[in-house]
């Protein structure tokens, strides 16, 4: 549906975007995810219309969306300050977008009413936007950017303006109405939990340039680039060269890491023997064993931090700067200062092309 | 000593120059005037204290009624012109790069660091039979027009003395305006010109209202720029003041004429706050 290939923008020696292309299906829930600055905005605003790529194009639907002028497309941006008009009633700031079109005075107050019902703010139709908390502001912004019907709706860091319970009850909404009204969301967000609850896919960003497009959970257990290991979701990190095959296990294979010897970990098809490579495993993949264990990396328990439902626990091997994240469930049954073993299963670790 | 006590000891001190300075040359001139406002005129000049209403009476003379309707017809046209020029040329210096929005406000305010007076005279320069506008127009077979002593040189004048005082707060005003909004404008299906109507210029209101104050106030009571551009026949109220005091010598009724300019910027002073508390 909508079709961006080989999109660059600079800012003087900065480049934001480097040849950056994605194509997002129809009805799609699509997140682009990355650090700030990373140019995911530049994008969100080149497909709105206020900015302008050096070299690129972007189609909607096949149409040339470049020669558009912002005020013709056919696209919704609600922003992340959600840029309300302070001097319009709530009811005014959603009618403004169909006023423009025209539409009849009968049709424009219809859609007005139909549409703070859905976003649950029909008593509030005729306060300013001063007068209304974060969460309200926000809804409003949504239903002024959903009642055009735009085919697309781009969301610029869309909750990052709330409190953290509040953002858990907007996500469920914004997922629901995505739902209900049918139109494909972009959203751009540097929250990655938010990108993985809410997306059908990610696209994570990193200066400039694609990292990785994938649906949430592809991308969090079979990350490609150190970058994405590293940025989505807690992960803990092994350089050294991609070895043969485990024992006994196919699809596996070792990494034969700088300071530890052999690892256990999948590799992708494409990776040769011998080649530099990261190893990566998630903090619940990671067994806390005895010290003496067979397989396991030996060290010492550093701190346990309990989260209620997990518990952290970092351990330090000797040889590596950055301790070995572990989760656990419930309560952690270890002591800092224990000595302890961590091992993994191969299928749990990824091994990865290193970034040249 | 409690520290209130001491906070409001201090506050005392700190404001006391600027109180001092408001009580005697504010507020006991303003007193004087009113009260002068009351009495009689001495036969040769002078105040005789004998208490009289006359004064009041002879506002609504239609020889004063007629100069104060002139001058709030040339001040509002002054006003209105200024903020037609002001308007596009603020909003141009607060979308400017941030570096010339610094020397585009400093050429704004440039001509102050020159005399008053020497501007005007620039102007009769400029404007007079052989003056240079009119040279200008001879070459392209035009004129030459009388553009000096009549109402239109006093707007001129008061338009190019005032005209930094509208585009200041203007700029201020569209600066201090978020440009997302303009963008969400567009974004919701808004021409330029309708963003313009609909959101920047709704939301610039207060800069509008208070530009147009600071050039309507000093326009109004202008003496020095109708006396020195004016005709014989343009006269304001601020010469007519000008003219009872030092001419006439009649200071009861030039203190009621000066009440009377002070009434009616008094009227739109409030009626400019209130404005802008609504907006």
């Amino acid at each position: 549906m909508l079709r961006i290939d080989g999109v660059t923008r600079r800012f003087g020696d900065v480049t934001a975007l480097d040849a950056v292309s994605l194509e997002i299906e129809q009805g799609e829930f699509f997140a682009l995810l990355g650090p700030s600055g990373c140019g995911k905005t530049t994008l969100l605003r080149i497909v709105a219309g206020f900015e302008t790529p050096d070299a690129g194009s972007v189609t909607l639907d096949g149409d040339d969306l470049l020669a558009k002028p912002p005020n013709r497309r056919p696209i919704s941006l609600m922003f992340q300050s959600y840029a309300l008009f302070p001097h319009m009633t709530v009811a005014k700031n959603v009618a403004y977008g169909l006023e423009r079109e025209r539409l009849p005075r009968q049709e424009v107050k219809q859609r007005v009413e139909e549409v703070l019902e859905t976003v649950g703010l029909t008593a509030h139709a005729s306060r300013r936007p001063a007068q209304l908390s974060g969460g309200q502001r926000q809804r409003v912004a949504l239903a002024r950017s959903i009642v055009k019907r735009p085919r697309l709706l781009l969301l610029d860091e869309p909750l990052s303006a709330l409190d953290k319970k509040v953002r858990a009850d907007m996500q469920l909404e914004l997922k629901r109405l995505q739902h209900e009204v049918g139109i494909t969301f972009v959203v751009v967000t540097h929250d990655q939990e938010e990108a993985m609850s809410l997306a059908d896919r990610i696209a994570v960003f990193d200066s400039g340039r694609v990292r990785q497009v994938d649906r949430p959970v592809e991308l969090y257990e079979r990350p490609r680039s150190p970058f994405v290991a590293d940025f989505v979701g807690a992960n803990n990190l092994f350089p050294g060269t991609v070895g043969g095959p485990a024992d006994g296990d196919s699809g596996s294979a070792v990494l034969e890491s700088d300071a530890f010897g052999p690892l256990p970990g999948t590799p992708p098809a494409e990776l040769a023997a011998g080649a530099r490579a990261l190893l990566a495993v998630r903090p619940e993949s990671v067994e806390l064993v005895r010290e003496e264990a067979a397989g396991s990396l030996r060290g010492s328990v550093l701190d346990v931090s309990f989260f209620g439902g997990v518990s952290h626990i970092s351990v330090e091997l000797p040889g590596r700067t950055k301790p070995v994240l572990v989760a656990v469930q419930g309560a952690g049954q270890v002591a800092a200062g224990a000595k302890v073993g961590v091992r993994w299963n191969a299928r749990d670790a990824v091994i990865m092309a290193a970034d040249e | 000593m409690s520290r209130s006590r001491g906070r409001r000891l201090g506050a005392f001190v700190f404001l006391s120059p600027g109180l001092t300075y408001l009580l005697v040359l504010m507020l006991v001139p303003l007193v004087l005037v009113l009260g002068t406002s009351f009495f009689q005129r001495g036969r040769f000049g002078g105040v005789v204290y004998e208490f009289t209403t006359e004064n009041f009476g002879r506002l609504v003379d239609p020889l004063y009624l007629g100069v104060l309707g002139d001058s709030v017809r040339i001040a509002v046209l002054t006003t209105l012109l200024a903020l037609l020029i002001g308007y596009p040329t603020a909003y141009l210096i607060a979308r400017l790069p941030r570096k010339w929005k610094t020397v585009a406000l400093v050429a704004i305010v440039l001509p102050f660091w020159t005399n008053f007076i020497i501007r005007i005279y620039a102007w009769i320069m400029l404007l007079n039979g052989p003056g240079l506008v009119n040279s200008g127009l001879k070459l392209l077979g035009l004129g030459p027009y009388e553009l000096l002593y009549n109402d239109g040189a006093i707007v001129v004048g008061l338009l190019y003395s005032y005209l930094p005082l509208m585009v200041l707060p203007l700029y201020a005003a569209i600066e201090r305006l978020d440009p997302q909004l303009r963008e969400a404008s567009a974004n919701l299906g808004a021409s330029a010109f309708t963003t313009f109507r609909k959101v920047t210029l709704p939301l610039t209101v207060p800069g509008v209202l208070t530009g147009s104050l600071f050039v309507f106030v000093p326009s109004f009571g202008n003496f020095v720029i109708p006396e020195m551009l004016g005709g014989s026949k343009s006269i304001m109220v601020g010469n007519l003041i000008r003219n009872q005091f030092l001419k006439a010598r009649d200071w009861p009724f030039g203190s009621t004429l000066a009440l009377a300019l002070i009434a009616v910027l008094v009227v739109l002073l409030v009626a400019q706050a209130w404005a802008a508390r609504r907006g």
